[in-house]
C-alpha cells in the first residue's frame, strides 16, 4: 500500500495530512468521532535534528487538545549518519522526540506506531517504538541493523547468519522477527479496511503499562527479558 | 609468581577516590561511587545469568552480562544504581544486559522517591542480538520516562571507555540530567559507522581530534547536552551526581516545552555551524580553538562563564 | 568455545571469610575470575569457558602453579575466557585469591 492508500484507508471521513520533505503532520477524522493527531516519517527519509525538532512540536502542540489518540507512521531511514546532527546532538532531538510521545501516550493521548516501511536504528526507537501499541503492516521492513553491517563487524558472511536466522528472530532484519521479540504488537490485514482494523484497536486498547518483553516470551522471541526484569524489580522493592 | 602473603596493598574497600573513572571497571566505578560497604548488587554474577544468545555465534559470555545493577548509599541516602562494562562487548546492550536497567528503573518507579544512577558506557545495541537490545532500550526509554514522571531523578555519568553510542545516546537524552568527563563522547552515530555510510570526506574516523571535539564531553557541555563536566576522577563523578541530585526539578509538560525551545534555539544559533569550534566561536568564546587543549578545572571555570547550563529543559 | 575443569586436592583451607569475588572483564586477551567459597576445605575446582579452543595442557599447567602457590582449599573458580594469555591467566587467578583472603564486610 502508498502511503495515500493507508491514509485514506484509515481514515474514510477525510484527513488533512500532509508530507512535507518526508516528515508527516496532519490529523484524521476517527469514525468513532474526533480527530486523531498523525505524525510521522515518509519516502524512507532518515530521521536527523531538522525532521525530529518538528515532529515532537507537533506532539507538544497537541497535548492540550483533548484525548484523541496519536498515530506515528513509519516509512524512514535509520537516524541520519552526518557530522552536522551529531554536532548538534542528535540523541537529546531523537530522546526529545520519544519522550514527547510517552509522556503523551502516559497523559491520556494514547499513541500508536503504524509501521509501513522501512525504519531502522535511532529512528525507530525516537518514532514507531515510542508509542503504546505497534501495528505492522505486512509490506512493512523493518531492520535494527542490516545483514551487510553485521558481517562485518560479527566477521561471519552473509550467508553464515542467514542461516542462522533460521534458528532465532533475535537479531534477523523484518516485521516477523521484530514481531516474535515482543516489538510489535499486531499486523493489520491489507485487505481489511484499515479504520475498521483501528476501530477495533482503539475499542480495546491496553492501558499504558510496558508489556512488550512479557509479549517476547509468549512468541519465543526473548526468552529471559521479562523475567530477569521481573527479578530485579522485585529484589530492588524488598531491598528499601 | 610472588608469593601471596607478602602483598600490602590496601583493602580493595579502601581504594581512593581519585582513581581514573575511564580506567576504572564498572564494578569498581560502582563500589568506589557510592558510600563504602553500602553496595548490593541484584542478579550478580554468581547466579551466572548470561546471554541467551551468544552461544549462537560461539561468543564467550560474562556472568553479569556485562552490566552491574543494584542498591547503595550515596552520602547516606539510598540510590539505585547501574553501571555498564565498556570492555565486554563494547557495553553493548543486549537481552538481559538491558532487562537489568529496565527492572531497576521500574522498581524506581513504583517507589518514587529513590534516585537511579546510570553509568553508561556503551557502543549502543549488540548487533549478535540486535532485535532484543533495539527493544530493550524502547523499554528503558519508557522506564526512564515513566520513572521521572513519578517523581524519580534519573542522573547520567559519561565517561568510560566506550562512551555512549547509539541507543545509549537516546536514554541519556531521556535522563534527568548527565555529567560527562572529556572521554565520555555522547552521540548516536559513531565515528566509523557515519565513515562507512557516508565516506570519509563527511567523517575521518581516524583525525581524534575530530571525534573529540565533535561528541566529547567538552562539546557536550558547550552545547548544552550535558549539565556538568567533570575531571575524570571517581571523586568528580560523585560530587557532580551529589550536585545534580540537589538541582533537578520536577519533569512534566513545562520541561518538554522548555526542552522543545532549547533545542530550537541551538539550531537556530548553531545550524550552520560547519564545526564545534564555529559552535564554540558563536557561544562568545574568544579563543575557540583553545578548547581541546585546556585543563579540566580551566575549562569548568569557562564553561560555567560563557553558558549556565539549564536544569529545567530535559 | 571449549569447556575445561580441573579439579585438585589442596594442602590447606584458603584464609579469610569472604564468600565470593569477581575480577577481570570477557574480552579479547581477557577473561573473568568467578570465585566462590563452595568446596570442602580440602578442595579445588576451575572450571573454564574459553573461546581459544586446544589449550588444555597450557591451562593444565598454570592452574597446578596457581594451586601450589596459593592452597585455595574450598575455592571453586569459574572462568569466562576471551583468549588470555598465561600469564594474564596466573595474575587473574592470584588476583581473585587474593580478594577471597579479605574479611567479608
Amino acid at each position: 500500500m502508498t502511503l495515500d492508500d493507508i491514509l485514506a484507508s484509515l481514515f474514510p471521513d477525510g484527513h488533512d495530512v500532509k508530507n512535507s520533505g518526508g516528515v508527516l503532520s496532519g490529523s484524521g477524522a476517527l469514525r468513532s468521532g474526533g480527530r486523531a493527531l498523525v505524525i510521522g516519517v515518509a519516502d524512507r527519509t532518515a530521521l536527523g535534528v531538522d525532521e525530529a525538532i518538528r515532529l515532537s512540536n507537533y506532539v507538544l502542540a497537541s497535548l492540550e487538545n483533548g484525548n484523541a489518540p496519536i498515530l506515528v507512521l513509519a516509512d524512514s531511514d535509520s537516524q541520519r549518519m552526518s557530522k552536522r546532527d551529531e554536532l548538534l546532538g542528535l540523541n537529546e532531538f531523537l530522546a526529545h522526540l520519544a519522550k514527547s510521545l510517552i509522556y503523551a501516550d502516559m497523559r491520556g493521548r494514547p499513541a500508536i506506531g503504524l509501521l509501513y516501511g522501512h525504519s531502522a536504528a535511532g529512528a525507530l526507537l525516537a518514532t514507531a517504538l515510542a508509542t503504546r501499541v505497534l501495528v505492522g503492516l505486512p509490506s512493512a521492513d523493518p531492520a535494527v541493523m542490516d545483514l551487510p553491517s553485521m558481517a562485518r563487524v560479527t566477521k561471519l558472511s552473509i550467508e553464515v547468519l542467514q542461516e542462522k536466522a533460521k534458528s532465532t528472530p533475535v537479531f534477523a532484519p523484518g516485521l516477523r522477527n521484530l514481531a516474535q521479540t515482543g516489538a510489535v504488537h499486531l499486523t493489520w490485514d491489507e485487505t481489511v479496511p484499515l479504520a475498521e482494523q483501528l476501530d477495533s484497536l482503539l475499542a480495546n486498547m491496553p492501558d499504558a503499562r510496558d508489556r512488550r518483553d512479557a509479549l517476547g516470551v509468549e512468541r519465543g522471541g526473548r526468552p529471559k527479558a521479562y523475567a530477569i526484569a521481573e527479578r530485579v524489580r522485585e529484589l530492588a522493592l524488598q531491598a528499601l | 609468581m610472588s608469593a601471596p602473603h607478602t602483598q600490602t596493598t590496601k583493602s580493595s574497600a579502601e581504594l581512593d577516590r581519585t582513581a581514573s573513572w575511564y580506567e576504572a571497571s564498572a564494578r569498581t566505578r560502582v563500589r568506589l561511587l557510592l558510600d563504602p560497604g553500602s553496595v548490593v548488587e541484584f542478579i550478580g554474577p554468581e547466579k551466572r545469568e548470561v546471554s541467551p544468545h551468544l552461544k549462537l555465534f560461539d561468543l564467550p559470555e560474562q556472568f553479569d552480562d556485562g552490566i552491574v545493577v543494584g542498591r547503595g548509599r550515596l552520602d547516606g541516602s539510598p540510590v539505585f544504581v547501574a553501571a555498564q562494562e565498556g570492555r565486554f562487548m563494547g557495553g553493548a546492550f543486549g537481552e538481559v544486559h538491558g532487562a537489568k536497567l529496565t527492572g531497576l528503573l521500574r522498581a524506581a518507579r513504583d517507589i518514587g522517591s529513590v534516585p537511579v544512577l546510570i553509568l553508561f558506557d556503551t557502543g549502543g545495541v549488540r548487533l549478535q542480538e540486535a532485535n532484543a537490545g533495539e527493544l530493550a532500550i524502547a523499554e528503558i526509554m519508557r522506564a526512564v520516562i515513566e520513572a521521572r514522571t513519578a517523581g524519580v531523578k534519573v542522573i547520567g555519568l559519561i565517561g568510560g571507555r566506550a562512551g555512549c553510542y547509539g541507543g545509549g545516546g537516546l536514554i541519556a537524552g531521556c535522563c534527568s540530567a548527565l555529567a560527562v568527563s572529556e572521554q565520555g563522547r555522547i552521540s548516536v552515530s559513531g565515528p566509523e559507522v557515519i565513515e562507512t555510510n557516508r565516506g570519509v570526506e563527511e567523517f575521518d574516523s581516524r583525525d581524534r581530534a575530530l571525534v573529540w571535539r565533535t561528541m566529547g564531553g567538552k562539546h557536550r557541555r558547550l552545547l548544552g547536552g550535558a549539565e556538568v563536566f567533570v575531571d575524570d576522577t571517581i571523586q568528580d563523578f560523585r560530587d557532580a551526581a551529589l550536585e545534580l541530585l540537589s538541582s533537578i526539578r520536577a519533569f512534566g509538560i513545562d520541561t518538554l516545552r522548555a526542552e522543545q525551545s532549547r533545542l530550537e534555539d541551538r539550531l537556530q544559533r548553531f545550524g550552520a555551524c560547519p564545526d564545534a569550534v564555529d559552535i564554540w566561536t558563536a557561544e562568545g568564546i574568544p579563543d575557540a580553538v583553545s578548547i581541546p587543549a585546556l585543563p579540566a578545572d580551566q575549562f569548568i571555570a569557562l564553561a560555567d562563564k560563557v553558558r549556565r547550563s539549564s536544569r529545567d529543559a530535559r | 568455545m571449549e569447556d575445561l575443569s580441573f579439579r585438585h586436592a589442596t594442602r590447606q583451607r584458603a584464609a579469610g571469610t569472604k564468600k565470593l569475588a569477581v575480577i577481570g572483564v570477557v574480552a579479547s586477551g581477557n577473561l573473568e575470575v568467578l570465585a566462590e567459597r563452595v568446596l570442602p576445605d580440602s578442595e579445588c575446582l576451575v572450571e573454564i569457558r574459553t573461546a581459544a579452543a586446544g589449550f588444555g595442557e597450557v591451562w593444565d599447567a598454570v592452574i597446578a602453579d596457581f594451586v601450589k602457590g596459593y592452597s585455595p582449599g574450598g575455592l571453586r573458580f569459574s572462568i569466562n575466557d576471551g583468549g588470555a594469555r598465561p600469564d594474564t591467566v596466573s595474575l587473574r587467578l592470584a588476583q581473585a585469591a587474593r580478594l577471597m583472603q579479605e574479611d567479608d564486610q
